[in-house]
């Protein structure tokens, strides 16, 4: 048969089996024992034409509905600049390998190289890796980091303000590589700082785990945690969404050992959970302990300023059982995303990115307790573009969510059956919020017909 | 490729004042400066400013530092360099898949989740197993969540001293690795002179402590194991799992299935056998796939497919029993590299039943062709015939003192990318060449005659081999100075 | 009097008294090449015979230091936290780690300089 993706000739064929001394294609699996062959074709459709591959994508994506995005959760609906996509799509980046030839990678190790600087401006850590899978993964491996650094202690706290998807990752690898994972409870939603000392002072802590903002959409006050943590010999290792690292106080200002975390929130598209971007930076003490890629600068025979792929001898290539991490590739090209996104926004748009998002998240919360419907669960904590609500209409908040569905709205994230998670970017345009808050005045009060007869509240 | 070095960075074409974004505003009062200013960064990130044209002509040029499998020949072993269809890219990029949020309601992502469902579907027929789980990031991370789903397998029988995973010595770096993140033990076996696994070795070491046995196949060296059979029945009758690493999977494509070998669990590599880019690093795919009998250890959330009434297929997420006794949890944020799995599965159709089967002995006749035309030049340390790659052990003329990795900065000056080097670790001078399915038999005859060439400047000249590359953008950088005194930001340039 | 004797995993323990300087030797600092990094035990730390205390990095490669002997580091040699490249300058006076042995008759098992010789040759 002939394949467009395949350039044998039946020619071609015949002459290389002849080279090879065999006169068909299946001499070329005669070491494989009859019994195990596959004698029939594969229970799969035949080969389609890329219109037919078009069209079976088409209708699968009708069956998807597209919702004005109020989710936030760890995942963000920031815009994205056209040039980011053009540029991801040039073949020298997208279809390279890892750069192991420096000589012919200079391309991907700059850019990680300047993703690296990057991430070290925003998280305010010294160095940087050359990025993980995502946030979950990246937390889950800063925790193995701080139980290796530690050597024989292997407790690590996490506070209770930690995403709750974050906590089932971190859970899964710690049981499994032998670390007790407990947890800092909460106190009017932030982390209780009492407790916490208490846990320290029990001893074996190699790490605790926060977030900024946390769960929640509260911006914790970390102040004394560092001191607190260090002096137990333990690591800080906390969490928070790049975008937001434009503005708020920096894990490095913290005091932070470990910034770890995602950062889709640069730009990424949502995609329906990936790819994203996990990244991770820590002291420069704690290189050696770093997981994954990392990019160096050096010269080059001819006295150049070259990058290469260094500190290898710590990765699971060199050390095998022993590296720190098994980890073997980082998320190139979104490194690249990541980097190129930061180029075009610079400091003073990352901050319009969160002056834009803090704005109409702080109307909309104001506006959504003006109308009875909402209250917020924590009044006195600040926030920035993300905030909880607890319901009190006369309808069930379950029926509001299916409500806005079906106007073609997202109105946040459950946590609990009263509760909603609430986010505004600075993609939601005023006309959006303001239909939102329409939403919810009128629905709290109203019976569902009614409410679905009004033309004028769909996204 | 433009050979002329580009090596500015952005930061250096930043000037105060440009800028490369305009962003319209909602109209909403501002909140940033009402909150408390000790919750607030206090100096701005040192980020580049810079306007949006320099930023695409910074990038493009860069890229053209870079080598491609659009530019040219990758014959790097174990890597699985094919082409990658542009169609897997536009799927990919849909909007009606790529602005979902994962945490949408169910009913409004049917699309999203059928596709997924599709995809595991495949793969399970592909691989002979019962059912996927696509949410593993990576290939590592997939061996990693095999190795979980296996500890939970053992947890859930109560059986809990089995600590041990069994690895042959010509394994990829990264078993051991995800073992002993795993929480497991790693034990090695040898290999015989052909490179397939001593059985009597392993046979010996099998016992009530081991939980795995790990295993390529075709191995690192490109060869079948063909003790199989026997491998599975030694190792199910100690009551371990059989594990299959799927980076090689490529050449059994239409041929055989890793479930009717007897493995037990597997991963698949989406950027290898399922030509999704490797993007320099990322992202990839490490589906995890498992025999019947083990669908309830696969990590959560899975997708599943229900028929109401018998009326319409509604797909559903399931997110186990909640710390149930066999739930193994989560590993990954949501439902893994989703968009890395829509070009899987554009490339899965494109191909289809009949394209799949024949990418297999396409990919095993190319390196065998290569492996012909080049064994008498170079040292062929395992002579049988091999599967999608093979390993040279350096040139057959030991005189000249040209190594493996003169010759592979050599073919740089050539214009091919390198093979892997110095892996497999079984032979000093390892030179492991995968050519696949869609390369053409001239791309192959032009390599292989830059090979020949190469080995005959090796004898005649051999200096410039050891020179080499000379024609690349940059030239032999300091390792060891990049080691030594790590530079990994431009603040600390 | 102090006397040197070798590991099979090329690791010597020069001893005096019940004191001992562990570092790696110099055919395997050669076999090694440019050392980029040592990574230590702390001051304090326990190490087992036969057990792993530490690793030499360079480029390409990674060696793990595996203890000769058992006791307690009494210090480990920062000099080659700041360059570690003096391993290859000069592996028998650039001792990794200081011990307190915890069982002389330990180094029964061990070889001494002649006999370590052999070994190397019979390795290469």
């Amino acid at each position: 048969m002939v394949h467009r993706y395949f350039p044998h000739t039946s020619a071609d064929i015949a002459e290389m089996l002849k080279r090879c001394g065999m006169e068909s294609l299946d001499d070329l699996y005669s070491d494989v024992p009859d019994s195990l062959k596959l004698k029939r074709n594969y229970d799969l459709k035949p080969q389609m034409s890329e219109k037919v591959v078009r069209d079976f994508f088409e209708e699968l994506a009708v069956k998807n509905q597209p919702l004005t995005c109020f989710a936030g959760a760890g995942f963000y609906d920031h815009y994205s600049p056209a040039v980011v996509q053009s540029i991801l799509s040039r073949s020298e980046f997208l279809t390279a390998y890892t750069p192991y030839q420096p000589e012919i990678s200079q391309g991907t190790l700059q850019y990680i190289f300047e993703y690296q600087s990057m991430m070290t401006q925003l998280t305010g850590m010294e160095v940087s890796n050359a990025s993980m899978y995502d946030g979950t993964t990246a937390v889950a491996e800063a925790m193995l980091m701080a139980v290796a650094h530690a050597r024989k202690r292997n407790r690590v706290l996490v506070s209770a303000t930690v995403n709750p998807i974050y906590r089932e990752v971190i859970d899964t690898y710690a049981h499994y590589h032998g670390v007790t994972v407990d947890t800092i409870p909460e106190k009017d939603g932030v982390t209780d700082v009492a407790v916490m000392e208490e846990m320290l002072n029990a001893g074996d802590v190699a790490g605790v785990i926060v977030a900024t903002p946390n769960y929640y959409g509260i911006l914790e006050d970390y102040t004394g945690f560092a001191d607190k943590i260090h002096a137990a010999k333990a690591l800080l290792i906390m969490t928070a969404p790049a975008s937001a690292l434009g503005v708020i106080r920096t894990p490095g200002e913290w005091g932070a050992d470990i910034a770890a975390g995602e950062a889709q929130s640069l730009g990424m598209p949502l995609n329906f959970g990936g790819p994203y971007l996990g990244y991770m930076c820590c002291s420069k003490a704690l290189i050696r302990k770093l997981p994954g890629r990392i990019v160096g600068a050096t010269t080059d025979a001819d006295g150049r300023r070259v990058f290469v792929l260094t500190l290898q001898a710590r990765e699971q290539h060199i050390r095998r059982d022993k590296a720190t991490s098994n980890i073997c590739s980082n998320q190139g090209l979104m490194a690249l995303y990541a980097a190129v996104y930061l180029s075009l926004m610079g400091a003073k748009g990352l901050r319009e990115v969160n002056e834009i998002s803090a704005a109409g998240a702080h109307y909309l919360a104001k506006r959504l307790v003006e109308t009875g419907a909402f209250e917020l669960k924590y009044p006195d904590k600040p926030f920035l573009n993300e905030f909880t609500v607890k319901f009190r209409g006369e309808v069930k908040l379950i029926d509001f969510m299916e409500v806005c569905t079906s106007c073609g709205c997202l109105p946040g994230v459950m946590l609990a059956d009263d509760e909603l998670l609430v986010c505004v970017t600075e993609t939601r345009t005023r006309e959006e919020i303001d239909r939102y808050i329409w939403r919810a005045e009128t629905f709290s009060k109203a019976t569902l017909p009614s409410f679905a007869e009004n033309k004028n509240i769909n996204d | 490729m433009n050979k002329k070095y580009y090596g500015k960075l952005i930061f250096e074409l930043s000037r105060p004042g440009r800028q490369g974004y305009y962003l319209s505003k909602n109209g909403c009062d501002d909140a940033l400066d009402s909150l408390p200013a000790n919750l607030l960064r206090e100096n701005a990130p040192e980020l580049p400013e810079v306007d949006e044209p320099s930023v695409v002509r910074h990038y493009n040029n860069m890229s053209d530092n870079n080598f491609g499998v659009d530019t040219g020949f990758y014959p790097l072993g174990s890597c699985t360099m094919k082409y990658n269809p542009k169609i897997n890219e536009e799927m990919a990029s849909l909007p009606a898949f790529s602005i979902l949020h994962p945490f949408q309601p169910s009913a409004t992502v049917q699309g999203a989740l059928e596709a997924y469902y599709e995809l595991q579907k495949m793969l399970s027929e592909i691989g002979g197993m019962a059912e996927f789980t696509l949410n593993p990031y990576a290939g590592a991370h997939g061996e990693l969540t095999g190795l979980m789903v296996i500890r939970a397998y053992h947890e859930s029988r109560g059986d809990l001293k089995r600590t041990k995973v069994i690895v042959p010595d010509s394994a990829h770096g990264t078993n051991p690795a995800s073992a002993a993140v795993a929480g497991l033990k790693v034990v090695e076996v040898k290999s015989l002179a052909d490179g397939t696994v001593d059985v009597e070795a392993l046979r010996a070491l099998l016992d009530d402590t081991v939980a795995a046995v790990m295993m390529t196949n075709p191995n690192t060296v490109g060869i079948f194991e063909h003790n199989i059979p026997e491998i599975a029945e030694i190792v199910h009758e100690c009551g371990a799992l059989l594990y299959y690493d799927g980076a090689n999977l490529n050449p059994l494509l239409g041929v055989a299935r890793p479930g009717d070998m007897g493995f037990d669990v597997m991963h698949i590599n989406l950027h290898k056998t399922f030509s999704t880019p490797h993007g320099g690093g990322g992202p990839g795919a490490g589906p995890v796939g498992v025999r019947a009998g083990l669908e309830k250890f696969l990590p959560n959330p899975r997708v599943v497919r229900r028929q109401p009434g018998g009326g319409d297929a509604l797909f559903e997420l399931d997110f186990g029993t909640e710390k149930g006794p066999n739930a193994l949890g989560r590993i990954s944020a949501w439902l893994g590299n989703f968009a890395v799995e829509l070009k899987a599965l554009a490339y899965i159709l494109s191909l289809g039943a009949d394209g799949l089967k024949m990418a297999g002995p396409l990919a095993t006749l190319n390196a065998n062709y290569v492996k012909e035309c080049l064994r008498d030049l170079y040292l062929l340390p395992i002579d049988r015939v091999c599967k999608h790659e093979f390993v040279f052990d350096g040139l057959a003329d030991k005189s000249t003192g040209v190594t493996t990795l003169n010759v592979a900065k050599r073919l740089l000056d050539y214009g091919f990318h390198a093979p892997t080097i110095y892996f497999p670790l079984l032979f000093h001078e390892s030179l492991m060449i995968e050519p696949t399915e869609t390369e053409s038999k001239e791309t192959l005859d032009e390599f292989i005659g830059v090979m020949r060439e190469i080995a005959r400047e090796a004898a005649e000249d051999p200096e410039t081999v050891k020179a080499a590359p000379l024609e690349t953008p940059i030239r032999k950088p300091d390792d060891t100075a990049a080691a030594l005194n790590p530079v990994v930001t431009y603040a600390e340039l | 009097m102090s006397k040197t004797y070798y590991s099979p995993t090329h690791e010597y323990i020069t001893v005096d008294g019940n004191v001992g300087y562990i570092g790696i030797s110099d055919y395997a600092q050669h076999a090694l090449g440019n050392v980029v990094y040592v990574d230590m035990p702390e001051e304090g730390d326990e190490i087992e015979a036969g057990e792993d205390f530490g690793a030499v990095e360079s480029v390409k490669a990674a060696s793990d230091l595996i203890a000769p002997v058992s006791g307690e580091v009494l210090e480990a040699n920062e000099k080659l936290a700041d360059n570690p490249r003096l391993i290859n300058e000069d592996a028998m006076a650039n001792w990794i780690i200081k011990v307190e042995l915890s069982d002389l008759s330990q180094l029964d098992s061990l070889m001494d300089e002649e006999a370590y010789k052999a070994h190397c040759e019979a390795e290469k």
